[in-house]
């Protein structure tokens, strides 16, 4: 099993964590007129990169959402922070 | 090219086996092509072929990174079926069953496609029910099904556990008699072989590392051998698909995940349709060898490395275990991963790219195998045409503006 490392808890079990999604993706503001395009980028468009990837993750057991950096070949987690630091 | 038959190989048997030429040859790359395909996995190569073969386009070559077929084609558990739930998969992938049903005579090469039947299992009440709008919804679209008993899928499958205290009881089943299995690497070795003989280039060890492109359109391939022009480029490339796609500046909506698969030591037959038990996510088959082919879900964590892992291992084999008891002590021989490329619906992306030049053949996810006859035709008419078959259009990326998905993962509920 791996190891992911929630900010919150500490070093867990990979078992406990949900893949929620990558970071940085904004929902349009709904306030001005939003192209066909643009929802579907918004709702199926992935980055999908070979690398160094930006996640949002969950740890199940206290439920917070976090920031999880990995490396998608190797599989190597590079680091984690909660949702908080670093946004603007 | 030699070809294959009782009678050759009778010849070559008295001849000590000096008259077998290479199944394909191994040519440098010309400066350009009529059409350059990305990925020689089984897509790819069908591909070629139909180009070759339906539209007599045999100025093309097939630019592979590794050896053919080794990325998913060659590490998958070899289920061919059609039993999808909407109109427009159910012509695509039963188009691909009938090509399957005659291809080793097509090609002179013996795919092993063995239509043994495949059996989904129902677990309550109310499954029987959406089995049974399952089964009708297929037998409308024209594929054959049947709803089984409790009592008819003991007899089809005596080995799965219909003990008292089996967690989810059986009730019943849904079955595609013309599903079976076929022999992976004979997919892609008996295209890749037909190919060649009609003049296709097959390029391995060759990857693909940038895209030419000219006015905003695609024209070629910048490749660890050289440059290569072409008048179209086709990438059929599975897992990495966002990789060429990020080369040609469009997105996808496409995440990669590893998909999981284990054999086992060789036994004699116990099991002669493959099985799939849904609550569990477990199906396996036994191949001819004896080995019984053992699948499940996909990952929970996006990635491109093309490895086993231990969460999904427990997983499938805790779930092999409730199903069929008796296979409790049977030991595995291997396990590993191909990298898959999954969309939101479960349903592939045939058509244009976005870039000028560029098409896809690519989504297929944890599925593309059962599809490759019918992949192949269709992105064949599609780089010689430049226009969908009337198969291929409702997979095109547009869906995904218009709205038109063909959600086949909550449809049919069948990830493989
Ligand atoms: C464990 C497992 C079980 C499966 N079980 C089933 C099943 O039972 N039934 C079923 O129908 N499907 C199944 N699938 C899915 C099926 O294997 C795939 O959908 C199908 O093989 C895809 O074929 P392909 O030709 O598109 O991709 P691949 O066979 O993966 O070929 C793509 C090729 O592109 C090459 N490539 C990638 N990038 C580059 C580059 N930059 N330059 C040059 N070449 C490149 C790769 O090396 C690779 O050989 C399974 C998959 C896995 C992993
Ligand atoms: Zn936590």
């Amino acid at each position: 099993m791996q190891i992911f490392p929630c900010p919150f808890c500490g070093p867990r079990n990979e078992t406990e964590f949900h893949f929620a999604g990558e970071l940085g993706k904004a929902r349009p503001t709904t306030t001005e007129a939003v192209s066909a395009k643009e929802w579907a980028s918004y709702l199926y468009a992935q980055r999908n990169e070979k690398g160094a990837v930006h996640e949002v993750w969950m740890h199940l057991p206290c439920s917070e959402l976090f920031v999880m950096e990995r490396d998608s070949v190797t599989m190597d987690v590079l680091g984690a922070r909660s949702l908080r630091e670093g946004a603007e | 090219m030699t070809r294959y038959s009782a009678f050759s190989v009778f010849r070559e048997g008295l001849r000590g086996q000096t008259g077998w030429s290479k199944a394909w040859r191994t040519p440098t790359p010309r400066a350009a092509y009529d059409v350059v395909i990305i990925g020689g996995g089984g897509h790819g190569l069908a591909t070629a072929y139909y180009l070759a073969r339906t539209h007599g386009v045999t100025n093309v070559a097939v630019i592979e990174k590794g050896g053919l077929g080794g990325g998913n084609t060659g590490r998958n558990t070899t289920v061919i079926r059609s039993n999808y739930f909407y109109p427009e998969s159910a012509a695509l992938y039963d188009l691909s069953v009938k090509l399957y049903e005659t291809l080793s005579r097509e090609l002179n090469y013996n795919v092993m496609f063995s239509q043994r039947g495949m059996l989904a299992t129902c677990h309550s009440e109310p499954e029987m029910e959406m089995a049974a709008r399952q089964v009708n919804a297929m037998r409308l679209n024209g594929v054959d099904a049947e709803l089984l008993t409790r009592d008819q899928v003991r007899k089809r499958a005596p080995l799965l556990n219909f003990g008292p205290d089996m967690r989810f009881p059986i009730h019943g089943g849904v079955s595609q008699p013309r599903a079976g299995t076929g022999r992976h690497d004979a997919v892609a070795w008996g295209y890749a072989r037909a190919a060649d003989a009609r003049g296709v280039d097959i390029i391995q060890n060759c990857e693909v590392l940038d895209l030419l492109t000219e006015g905003g359109r695609c024209i070629g391939v910048r490749t660890s051998k050289g440059d290569i022009r072409a008048g179209v480029v086709g990438a059929a490339v599975a897992g990495h698909s966002s990789v060429i796609a990020d080369m040609a500046g469009v997105d996808l909506p496409i995440t990669s995940y590893a998909l999981q698969a284990f054999v086992s030591e060789p036994l004699k037959p116990v099991l002669d349709t493959v099985v799939l038990c849904p609550p569990f996510g477990t199906y396996l088959s036994q191949s001819d060898k004896g080995g019984l082919v053992i699948g499940g879900g996909l990952d929970r964590v996006p990635s491109y490395g093309q490895r086993g892992n231990l969460p999904v291992q427990e997983t499938v084999l805790a779930g092999l275990v409730e199903m069929m008891p008796a296979l409790a002590s049977v030991k595995l021989l291997r396990h590993w991963a191909g990298i898959v490329d999954v969309t939101p619906d479960s349903s592939p992306i045939l058509g244009p790219s976005g870039l000028d030049g560029l098409y896809l053949n690519c989504g297929w996810g944890t599925g593309g195998f059962k599809a490759i006859p019918a992949g192949g035709y269709l992105f064949a008419h599609l780089l010689a045409t430049g226009a969908h078959h009337e198969i291929s259009r409702p997979f095109d990326r547009a869906r995904f503006e218009t709205g038109h998905l063909i959600d086949e993962g909550a449809a049919s509920g069948i990830a493989h």
